[in-house]
């Protein structure tokens, strides 16, 4: 049974209210300009940030460690930038670069791993009573557990190799995704998963139009956790398992302990937080603050 | 976990081209049980209701008549424990929430539905385009369902049900949730959607009034266990108006008819 559409009649008294009522009832958007909400976002960062540098010059200047045992936010800086930009030192040119690339390097390959396998076992187990019930509880468990303690059988498991770090990114950080996807799973809407069965989705359809994207929310959010652990397994898995002529910011870390080298290790420090904060907030905070817009779940 | 279980069960006996003169649906002596053995309650006992190709029929009753029930197994979401259901052609179902994608624009909600009713992709811009303007939405295709009201998504709702191709469309209580204001004007739009489709509409409602202002017929339901206790066909010629007397005097004959069956689980 074909429909016969038409227009409806052109400026009717009925378009008119429909009309009207459109205009009166739709949601009034926000009206300030992206630069003020920009700003509003980072005075805040910025005076905190200020206030830390702040606080950490006072403590130096207290005197309560000696200068080369705690320096001071200058001291440090100084250090970071002239590890990044000399280009013959004694560990190599641009020795804080190199080391960053190859931890960079680390976690794309052990994040990416625990991405494949935690969305694939997070929508299994969401969608099966049995694995539900046999593996939900086992991955929260998981989740809990601090790498750190993998860490003795992954050198067991693989001696100090590539292998043995990316092991202990992904046993970090694949559970924490895994749990996002089926707390995003379990959040949808009933009535949009029924909207979706009388459209006809189902079987794989269903997956790929209603509850991926239905999803989206929680998964963003394990995803972002996900990163989280897979940055501190990563350095973990870097402190314990150091490899040859590999520089990293682990091993950056070690080295700079061995030589008693303050500034060079809060510079690798620093150099760790920073990474980490950009991912989180530049990366996944973007993400995150696209989807909530689009969905109209309100900004913050 | 059952809410997440997409899969069907065994769906409503569809087919396709209406033999001249049989009905658009027939629900015969359906029975459909919740609850553990022993403790069961029926939800539909033994209920039979039939619907022309074009008719508008509006279901009231009160609380637990097994309304949801009865368009869960007309949509073929459901299967019955007992009795058979048989509908001419593709159901569509509308609910009180607009149930629109939040992850889709507007149009994007009608391309969808579009796609899954194996529209080709070459076709479903101008038909979506065909059908917001039906629902008077031109213009609105790229907004999200947050930024629309109440009465807009619903008319999206409305234009996504379409996409569909059903020749049967069921609602359940679609505009419960709406203002009197919007409630009223999108009477008049439904009604002259039903009209410019040919479509056939089961429209479920605890709302007499906008029942007898629809429906060609209202049928009144029994609480625990569903049943059709009676069927009044509304012979006053449309337009028609909610404060219209005709209408009125209608909706206050089928409302003592309900008071009357409410009455019979007080005593």
């Amino acid at each position: 049974m074909a429909l016969e559409i038409q227009d409806p009649p052109v400026l009717s008294d009925r378009e008119a209210e429909i009309a009207g009522l459109d205009a009166l009832d739709v949601p009034l958007a926000s009206a300030r300009g992206k630069l003020a909400r920009a700003w509003e976002g980072l005075w805040p960062k910025l005076t905190a940030l200020g206030l830390f540098l702040f606080a950490w010059q006072a403590i130096v200047w207290s005197h309560w460690k000696p200068d080369y045992v705690l320096p001071g936010p200058m001291t440090v800086l100084n250090k970071m930038w002239h590890d990044l930009v000399d280009t013959g030192g004694a560990a190599g040119p641009h020795v804080l670069l190199h080391a960053a690339g190859t931890t960079m390097q680390r976690a794309v390959v052990g994040y990416g791993m625990s991405v494949v396998i935690g969305v694939v076992v997070g929508l299994a187990v969401s969608r099966s009573r049995i694995l539900r019930a046999g593996v939900g509880s086992m991955i929260t468990g998981l989740q809990t557990m601090p790498t750190i303690a993998w860490l003795p059988l992954a050198v067991l498991l693989f001696k100090l190799s590539e292998t043995a770090i990316t092991f202990v990114v992904v046993m970090g950080a694949a559970p924490a995704i895994a749990n996002g996807v089926i707390s995003g799973v379990d959040h949808i809407p009933p009535v949009l998963l029924r909207a979706g069965r009388v459209l006809g989705a189902r079987g794989l359809s269903a997956y790929r139009f209603i509850i991926l994207p239905a999803a989206l929310p929680g998964l963003v959010a394990g995803l972002k956790q996900g990163w989280a652990f897979a940055w501190r397994s990563l350095m973990a898995g870097e402190l314990i398992v150091i490899i040859a002529h590999k520089p990293s910011l682990g091993v950056r870390l070690q080295n700079a302990r061995d030589f008693s080298d303050a500034p060079g290790l809060m510079a690798a420090m620093l150099a760790i937080f920073v990474i980490g904060v950009v991912i989180d907030s530049l990366f996944f905070g973007v993400l995150e603050r696209g989807i909530r817009r689009r969905w109209g779940l309100g900004s913050r | 976990m059952s809410a997440l279980r997409l899969s069907p069960g065994r769906a409503a006996e569809t087919t396709s081209a209406p033999a001249p003169g049989s009905p658009a649906i027939s629900v015969d002596a359906v029975t459909k049980v919740y609850g553990p053995r022993g403790n069961h309650t029926f939800a539909l006992d033994r209920i039979s209701l039939e619907v022309a190709p074009g008719e508008f029929c509006c279901l009231v009753g009160a609380s637990g008549c097994g309304k949801s029930t009865l368009l869960n197994l007309l949509a073929g979401l459901d299967s019955p424990a007992a009795g058979t259901v048989a509908v001419h052609g593709r159901t569509s179902l509308m609910f009180q929430e607009s149930a629109l994608f939040p992850w889709l624009s507007v149009r994007g909600n009608i391309n969808l539905a579009l796609r899954l009713a194996g529209v080709p992709k070459g076709e479903r811009y101008d038909r979506a385009s065909e059908l917001l303007r039906m629902v008077r939405l031109k213009g609105f295709g790229g907004k999200r369902p947050h930024e629309l009201s109440g009465g807009m998504r619903q008319r999206v709702a409305l234009a996504r049900s379409l996409a569909q191709n059903a020749s049967v469309l069921l609602m359940d209580e679609p505009f419960g949730a709406l203002d009197a204001i919007t409630r009223d004007l999108l009477h008049d739009e439904l009604e002259r959607v039903w009209q410019e489709t040919g479509l056939s509409v089961v429209f479920v409602t605890h709302n007499v009034r906008e029942a007898v202002r629809l429906g060609d017929r209202v049928l009144v339901l029994s609480s625990r266990p569903g049943r059709v206790v009676d069927e009044f066909p509304v012979d006053i010629p449309r337009p028609r108006r909610l404060d219209d007397a005709e209408v009125s005097s209608l909706s206050g004959t089928i409302t003592d008819r309900l008071r009357q069956e409410v009455r019979r689980h007080g005593a």
